[in-house]
């Protein structure tokens, strides 16, 4: 049996086509779900994807949160779903509190598109099991509300609990794709919740699962490759 | 009908860069003396009936849960004109 991942649609959403295809290359079955529906499908994990849900006008992710279909999502992960946010969708996250944290505009106030290097810290969740920890990593980055901020509390327990999945590799020149792009707090790029099954970070591996296009590289398929091979031996 | 204003403020101890930008054009444009500034957003609420305890238990339900995230943000809740028609 195929297993079937669900990729939320919003208004605004922009990388849903991008990420149904890293699903497929992947190996899976994409499942179209919209905004306004409660109903999931009966898919086994959900992706939300980035752009820009309901325009972000009051904030990034805060108008999605209420949508039907999100009631259904927070519901389903808080009882072990696989989700995983990507940028807009990372968003959505921390404002339904499935992750904690928030997500604020960029220190630099610019919006910041390159390619991205990371470290996968976390290779122990549902999304990241085809990685190494410590392994670096390269996909695309593109965002102006990506500077992720907890306090120090929430940070201190997320670091000592292997929660920080992703960071932004900071040594040597920014403008090669290392450094901090957006001041988040301990260059986290991503985080997990307790349970590993909702994952959310700012980068688009969606956008590195082919080599002719994006980085030229192929390091973020490993996410879908991940997800499909905890769902074909759950 | 009555106005009732939300003010949302980034919390004292988060970096507002926006603020931040605002401040360092000030002496750029001569305005000297400013030693910061923080951005923050008013809503205006103009609302139907009368602003009573249960209506502004609402709005501040309403403010807790959307208007403002308390992960990063403060909010205060006035009403700025019980008598507007």
């Amino acid at each position: 049996m195929t297993a079937r991942i669900g990729v939320i649609t919003f208004p605004g959403t922009l990388d849903d086509r991008d990420t149904q295809r890293a699903v497929r290359l992947a190996g899976a079955e994409a499942v179209p779900l919209w905004h306004r529906d409660k109903d999931l499908k009966q898919v086994d994990a959900v992706v939300l994807p980035g752009g820009f849900s309901y325009g972000d006008y009051l904030r990034a992710g805060a108008i999605s949160r209420f949508s039907p279909v999100m009631e259904t999502v927070i519901e389903q992960a808080r009882a072990g779903l696989p989700v995983l946010g990507i940028c807009n969708g990372f968003q959505v996250l921390t404002e339904t509190h499935l992750l904690p944290g928030a997500m604020l505009r960029n220190e630099s106030l610019h919006f910041v598109c390159r390619d991205q290097k990371l470290r996968v810290e976390n290779a122990g969740t549902a999304w990241t099991t085809d990685y190494a920890a410590g392994q670096e990593i390269s996909v695309p980055l593109k965002n102006i509300d990506g500077r992720y901020v907890a306090d120090e509390r929430t940070l201190d327990m997320l670091e000592a609990e292997g929660r920080v999945a992703f960071r932004y590799l900071t040594e040597g020149d920014t403008a090669d794709g290392y450094g901090n792009p957006n001041g988040s707090l301990r260059d986290i790029a991503g985080i997990t919740n307790e349970a590993g099954n909702v994952v959310g970070l700012m980068p688009h591996p969606e956008h590195a699962v082919e080599p002719l296009i994006g980085t030229g590289r192929t390091d973020g398929l490993g996410f879908f490759t991940s997800i499909l091979k905890k769902l074909v031996n759950a | 009908m009555a106005r009732v204003v939300v003010d949302v403020m980034l919390k004292p101890e988060i970096l507002d860069p926006q603020g931040q930008a605002v401040q360092r054009a000030l002496p750029r444009l001569g305005f000297e003396g400013i030693r910061d500034v923080r951005q923050g957003k008013r809503f205006e609420l103009e609302v139907e009936g009368p602003v009573d305890d249960a209506a502004l238990a609402r709005i501040h339900e309403m403010a807790e849960t959307f208007l403002a995230n308390t992960v990063i943000e403060d909010f205060t809740v006035h009403v700025e004109d019980r008598a507007a028609s």
